[in-house]
């Protein structure tokens, strides 16, 4: 048994090493007949030449990337949403606290525990870090949100820089803080909300655009705030699912729960 | 053939990140260097991607002084692709780490082989 343990090993081994540089030789040889770098591939014009010429005139938005995933592609942008919220939900499944699933003999999974669940407000460097940084990092954060159209930036990033804002409000001034504002049916009613709103108002631009009937989305001027159509309401839905997912990720993984667990924190 | 990779340096780096996500995901035993192989190989895909955007002595994609010409800009398609992938991406490594977090409480190890000796254990206990 010992033996067989050994030589599987060994064989593992083997196949392994040549698994992997067959792989990254196979990889390497396709790279060497690609296109060289920096130079214009020209099969791939065709759709690069529709979204920059007409991008602006179709979509209203500066930032043709921007354009691109919220407007021609902004059903694969939906997918993406919903992939977060899906590993947010899988994530609540297997690292939610309740009765059943992580009891009490697993606290100490977590890095806050119930014993010092009121005193955790983290240390006196990271308060003050707090109190300076993190009123610029939502400014910053919203910034980004509002101007996906015009420059780069958009639903993901300003959505994960405000998530990484709240993140440094739990650390520093700890969750007791947060909880006040940030809770549980809170983070649900922002998702459902968001995700309900971007189907249905995407549904409407894309059943209205493949009949060809006229929708009721104003395009606006290029370049100003209001202007790109569905764009700066989709990206704002958007941010808001990427900031919830994102702080709930760290609530899970520190506590087990997203907002304050009164079902099992009170029974202590 | 070097020398046409030495030109498509930044794609051949790509892929060698990629090849080394892939060796640690065979043969690390941990399962959190395991992840790390996994995230090592997510960054050589988007490496992949925004390098073959890119074209040499072009612009961003955002319409400035009302240049409208196709050849004024990168492609802005991998762009795109790259963030869908950073999204999956971050999904998968945490609904990874969870599932890490659960084998660890049911078996008190993160060492795979381990892992399987010990769930055989149980089996044959029961």
């Amino acid at each position: 048994m010992k033996n067989r343990k050994k030589l599987f090993d060994k064989l593992y081994n083997v196949v392994a090493v040549i698994c992997c540089l067959l792989l990254i030789g196979v990889l390497l040889y396709t790279v060497a007949r690609l296109p060289h770098y920096g130079e214009e591939n020209p099969r791939t014009v065709e759709v690069v030449e529709r979204y920059v010429e007409r991008g602006v005139e179709e979509t209203g938005a500066v930032n043709i990337v921007a354009g691109m995933i919220l407007d021609y592609r902004a059903f694969d942008t939906l997918g993406e949403s919903h992939v977060l919220f899906t590993a947010l939900i899988c994530v609540l499944i297997l690292l939610g606290k309740d009765e059943k699933n992580m009891r009490k003999e697993f606290d100490s999974y977590y890095t806050v525990e119930y014993e010092n669940y009121h005193k955790l407000a983290g240390d006196s460097i990271l308060r003050l870090v707090g109190y300076l940084l993190l009123p610029c990092l939502f400014l910053f954060g919203i910034y980004i949100l509002l101007n996906g159209q015009l420059s780069p930036g958009g639903g993901f990033s300003g959505g994960a820089i405000m998530g990484a804002a709240l993140i440094i409000f739990a650390a520093g001034f700890g969750f007791e803080t947060v909880d006040k504002v940030f809770t549980e049916k809170l983070l649900k009613t922002v998702t459902f909300i968001a995700l309900t709103f971007y189907s249905f108002a995407k549904g409407y631009v894309f059943f209205t655009g493949a009949n060809g009937l006229e929708n009721h989305v104003p395009k606006g001027i290029p370049g100003m705030i209001l202007s790109g159509g569905l764009i700066l309401p989709l990206d704002i839905a958007v941010g808001f699912v990427v900031a919830c997912t994102m702080f709930g990720f760290y609530s899970l993984f520190r506590r087990g729960s997203i907002g304050h667990d009164h079902t099992f924190m009170d029974q202590q | 053939m070097i020398t046409h990779l030495w030109i498509n340096n930044e794609e051949a780096v790509a892929i060698i990140l990629f090849g080394i996500g892939f060796t640690m995901l065979l043969f690390q035993k941990n399962l959190l260097k395991k992840l790390i192989g996994m995230n090592i190989m997510d960054t050589g895909v988007f490496l992949f991607l925004a390098s073959m955007g890119y074209i040499e002595g072009r612009k961003a994609p955002i319409i400035t002084d009302g240049v409208m010409e196709a050849a004024a800009y990168i492609n802005p398609v991998p762009a795109g692709l790259v963030l869908t992938g950073i999204v999956v991406s971050v999904s998968v490594t945490a609904i990874m780490l969870s599932l890490s977090v659960r084998l660890y409480k049911r078996y008190h190890t993160l060492n795979i082989d381990e892992m399987y000796e010990r769930s055989r254990h149980a089996a044959e206990d029961r």
